[in-house]
């Protein structure tokens, strides 16, 4: 009888399992061990450099590191302020107001626009000559402010960061309004009832509920955002110099530009190892805060 | 829903900044739209001199042209084929994953578990090399079947993660409810818990239709003919490697936008509806 | 509300499958053809083109030829090599890439060799096409490449990378509207007159990075000599050498006197071409295909093509010209005769004029220059005087190029000196020679 119980759990999961060694692990294992090879993705002929790679990336590549704190800055902005933005907004669409459907379709625009889209229109809101924002910024009085936002080093990663939280920002309203709709309505009621005002109702139950939802959503923007780069690619081209070069376009350039195949699947790893650790350490506080 | 309000605020002031709120942020949203359909009635020549949104002449002409040269028709059929059948694959496959990682024991549930959510984590950077290898050795290549379980598999993780953490948080009486009726697993799984977690469907069938309908990388290296392609890769055409065809893409960009943002508003429903009936009658 | 969902979800299901049964079925099982020739390429802006010739050829000779054009051109490239690895290439292809790349394909035994077919008949197909845009295609006795010399490929048409300039803005300033800046000097004159006009001095694709380094080479070459430039790609000399300085120099010196465009260093070429063609700005360097991108967005422009104005007059200015877009047969394919002979039809001088007169593109046949606009005559007369990185037979390791060109891009925009760069450079250079000495 146990058998039988654990084999129909397993075959709960087999599907996934199976289509996932086979489209997924087979091809990582060729990259994984890649990652020892100095290779142009070419020749039928690989060397075998062991662990020179990855330690070339560790020590020499500081190029390689400029593009994680990059990544790491867009992403920070991503969840502090896409995220909040999209709570926000979640909230208030969550209430019964008028228009509610017309705002919910309308904020998930952003994400549904392809990249080519996204990328012409905002360059053509900020380019640093003729683009929509600094027009507007002299029309009204505030000339100084007008700067070359995609091609200054001081503000192009700030910029193109900004860009990626509004094309983003969607996805997190469409979950965190998910997760606000199966808060059961009758504690609400029930609090009301015991005389609480909206502010304690948003402390003592909204809040807590949500906890699980909001580190969800961090864990997923952190995934998205760290491994942005298309639209990056269409703003600024990962300059200048190297101020908006983000990691995938390193592993990119190590693919195309260099033709060190063996060398970018390095990268990737590396990248790839940064990226469980952050979320493990999320995941860990999530399953602590869980304790409601 | 209409009883449902606790947050109904009667100051004035206070409704004015939310929806003021609401307004700017939804401005910003509308306003590429609008660049891109009034770029789609312009012509090459005008739609970068002519800055304003409502372009001068009326090009609808762009939209059939962009049908016929874009060879729209079959391609957009393949999306659609593609995106339904790859999204209900992830649907079915996940659902039932995510279901026993939450509620059964076996072992090396947590390693498997935790592998999906590695698998989340780490981009293969060139993958697509030996995805191609694998599908040319399994005579999978050029083929839709071979497309659509590569995209079942990009999507499984995430939508594995999503599901997951929402059946973690349902309340497990319902389904104490209907062992003790007589239900088999799946039975549960079918009856009860996909029904509580639709919210959390819609949205996992909102983020692979978009991810399947956008998808063009894995198309074309997938794919050697035209006919198979999907949507986005005929699009690519106008978008040559010296000439954009501009007007042309926009109106493309235009109606490949419109049935990701019907199925997001056919969705939008089970969001709303949510669990509240759900959780009523347990 | 459970019964309904479900039973959306069936229908959704029912109709998938029959959608893709249907498919499945229609998936294309081509007979082996014998007359049949597939060709890869990027190129889709050609597609009406190609697809009119491959019907004249049918026409003529009963084979079909079958174009497959795919873009983007990034994703094209991953499609390529992913083929090469499964030993699946298609009868003829473009490749994307320098010559590295390319003498890998050779090595790797993906592309035929087609010296036999050229020199042929006291190699009359040999010199049907522009020497230069032969030389891209072929690998010399001396190459480092380790690649067996001869040619490996057909050009189809050639570009030049040179700069253009708007007439009419030329003459607002006060200058001559025939008589283009020839000197460094005379350009960066310029560049007052033109920030107090309102206008944009010099656009360009800067954003990508592979145009700053065609410049900065063109200038290299102009300053110190093509011997000198490659002994440096040897290692012979170092990039701390004055003469590298003095190129460094020019581009600070370009952007003290405003005559680069606001934003140049991110600028995309698509958005650079946008510029030029509404009159905006008064110079673009761009390639030869402008003409084609600029018709479309403003016939009406004035414009006319010159040399980057020379910094000196010791050596000559040199721009890069070549094969634009060329055909590589797999060695491989069993259609290797037909494919061969195809080719050879398409690079015949009806076929080129066809190509000319369609895309605006100069012709890589040297007999199809007569029917070409005026404005693409100009950048043709420069075709001789030209140079390209595949021709050397060396090539510069990509860290040191990424570096000297990201380099430029922080000297334009002030964060660095030239002789900063040129230290960085340096000493990515001898990194790179260690590793190689010691692989």
């Amino acid at each position: 009888m146990r058998i039988k119980d654990t084999l129909e759990n397993y075959l709960f999961v087999l599907p996934a399992v199976t289509i996932f060694l086979i489209f997924y692990l087979i091809p990582f294992i060729w990259v994984f061990q890649l990652g020892m090879y100095e290779w142009d993705g070419i020749l039928p002929t690989k060397i075998f450099v062991g662990l020179s790679n990855f330690k070339e990336i560790l020590i020499q590549d500081n190029i390689w590191w400029l593009s994680m704190r990059n990544a790491g800055y867009i992403t920070l902005i991503a969840i502090i302020f896409q995220n909040a933005l999209a709570f926000m907004l979640a909230m208030a669409c969550d209430r019964e107001i008028k228009m509610k459907n017309f705002f919910r379709l309308v904020f998930f625009i952003p994400p549904v626009l392809s990249e080519v889209v996204v990328g012409l229109v905002w360059q053509w809101i900020l380019d640093g000559n003729y683009g929509l924002l600094n027009v507007w910024l002299v029309k009204i009085g505030l000339p100084h402010l007008a700067k070359n936002w995609l091609s200054d080093p001081q503000t192009a990663l700030t910029t193109v960061a900004i860009v990626h939280c509004w094309k983003g920002f969607g996805w997190g309203f469409l979950i965190f309004l998910a997760g606000l709709q199966t808060i059961p309505r009758e504690l609400y009621e029930a609090a009301r009832v015991d005389g609480a005002n909206a502010w304690d109702s948003f402390k003592n139950i909204t809040m807590p509920l949500m906890v699980p939802v909001a580190i969800l959503v961090a864990i997923l923007t952190v995934l998205g955002t760290m491994q942005a780069f298309v639209l990056i690619i269409a703003m600024t081209g990962g300059g200048p110099a190297y101020h908006t070069q983000v990691p995938v376009l390193r592993i990119l350039a190590s693919m195309r530009g260099s033709s060190r195949f063996g060398y970018a699947c390095a990268q990737g790893i590396i990248f790839g190892l940064v990226l469980i650790i952050i979320s493990f350490v999320q995941y860990r506080f999530s399953k602590r805060s869980r304790q409601y | 829903m209409k009883s449902d309000k606790y947050y109904r605020s009667k100051n004035v002031a206070v409704n004015v900044i939310v929806y003021a709120f609401l307004i700017a942020v939804a401005l910003t949203c509308i306003f590429p739209l609008l660049w891109m359909f009034s770029s789609s009635l312009k012509t090459q020549e005008t739609i970068f001199r002519d800055m304003s949104l409502i372009p001068k002449e009326f090009h609808f002409e762009n939209y059939i042209l962009a049908w016929k040269e874009g060879g729209f028709g079959r391609n957009f059929l393949n999306s659609i084929v593609y995106t339904s059948v790859v999204v209900f694959g992830i649907v079915v496959v996940s659902s039932l994953a995510a279901y026993a990682f939450s509620r059964f024991t076996f072992p090396g549930r947590n390693l498997i578990f935790y592998v999906f959510m590695a698998a989340m984590m780490i981009p293969i950077p060139g993958s697509f090399v030996p995805l191609y290898v694998l599908l040319n050795k399994l005579h999978l290549r050029n083929t839709p079947i071979g497309y659509i379980l590569c995209m079942i598999n990009v999507g499984l993780s995430t939508s594995i993660f999503l599901l997951k953490t929402f059946f973690d948080k349902m309340p497990k009486e319902l389904e104490d409810a209907a062992r003790i009726d007589g239900c088999s697993k799946l039975g549960i799984w079918r009856h009860v818990a996909l029904p509580l977690a639709k919210p959390v469907l819609a949205v996992v069938v909102v983020l692979n239709a978009l991810n399947v309908w956008n998808e063009y990388v894995l198309a074309l290296i997938i794919f050697d003919s035209k006919p198979l392609m999907p949507l986005q890769v005929a699009l690519m055409t106008f978008q040559g490697e010296f000439i954009t065809r501009y007007p042309l893409l926009m109106a493309g960009l235009t109606i490949t936008a419109l049935p990701i943002i019907l199925v997001y508003i056919f969705m939008q429903k089970y969001i709303v509806k949510g669990v509240t009936q759900g959780a009523l009658v347990g | 509300m459970a019964v309904k969902f479900s039973g959306c979800l069936k229908g959704i299901l029912v109709f998938a499958a029959l959608g893709s049964f249907f498919l499945c079925g229609c998936a294309p099982r081509a007979a082996e053809n014998k007359n049949k020739v597939v060709i890869w390429h990027w190129m889709t802006d050609r597609q009406a083109a190609f697809e009119e010739l491959s019907r004249r050829y049918e026409e003529l000779t009963g084979v079909k030829v079958i174009f497959e054009l795919y873009a983007p051109s990034e994703a094209y490239s991953q499609k390529i090599r992913a083929a090469a690895q499964s030993v699946s290439l298609p009868d003829v292809f473009g490749i994307l890439g320098e010559k590295r790349d390319f003498s890998s394909f050779v090595k790797a035994g993906h592309i035929l060799e087609i010296t036999p077919y050229m020199l042929a008949d006291n190699g009359k197909w040999k010199n049907m096409l522009f020497s230069k845009a032969l030389a891209v295609n072929e690998f010399s006795a001396d190459n480092s490449y380790g690649v067996l010399p001869g040619i490996y490929g057909v050009p189809i048409d050639i570009t030049t990378i040179q700069m253009v300039y708007n007439k009419k803005l030329l003459k607002q300033l006060g200058g001559n509207p025939n008589r283009p800046p020839a000197t460094l000097e005379e350009f960066l004159a310029l560049g007052p007159k033109i920030k107090a006009a309102g206008m944009q001095g010099l656009v360009s694709g800067w954003g990508e990075v592979w145009m700053v380094d065609c410049l900065a080479n063109n200038y290299a070459f102009n300053v110190m000599g093509k011997d000198k430039v490659l002994a440096t790609i040897k290692g012979k000399v170092p990039y701390t050498d004055p003469d590298w300085i003095k190129v460094l120099e020019i581009f600070k010196q370009m952007q003290d006197s405003g005559i680069l465009a606001n934003g140049l260093v991110t600028m995309v070429n698509k958005n650079a071409e946008q510029l030029f063609a509404n009159e905006k700005a008064v110079f673009a360097f761009n390639g030869s295909w402008c003409v084609n991108v600029y018709n479309g967005m403003n016939p009406g422009l004035e414009f006319g093509a010159m040399l980057p104005p020379a910094a000196g007059s010791k050596y000559p200015m040199v721009i890069w010209g070549g094969a634009g877009s060329s055909f590589l047969i797999n060695a491989r394919s069993p259609k290797k005769e037909e494919a061969v002979k195809f080719l050879r039809w398409l690079t015949d001088r009806e076929q080129q004029v066809y190509l000319a007169e369609v895309t605006l593109n100069l012709p890589a046949n040297k007999d199809s220059l007569k029917k070409i606009s005026e404005i693409l005559a100009q950048f043709a007369d420069d075709i001789e005087s030209s140079t390209h990185p595949n021709i050397w037979g060396v090539s510069e390791f990509p860290a040191v190029i990424e570096a000297l060109d990201k380099g430029i891009q922080s000297i334009v925009i002030g964060e660095k000196t030239p002789a900063q760069i040129a230290e960085e450079v340096q000493r990515i250079k001898q990194r790179e020679l260690f590793k190689q000495s010691n692989r």
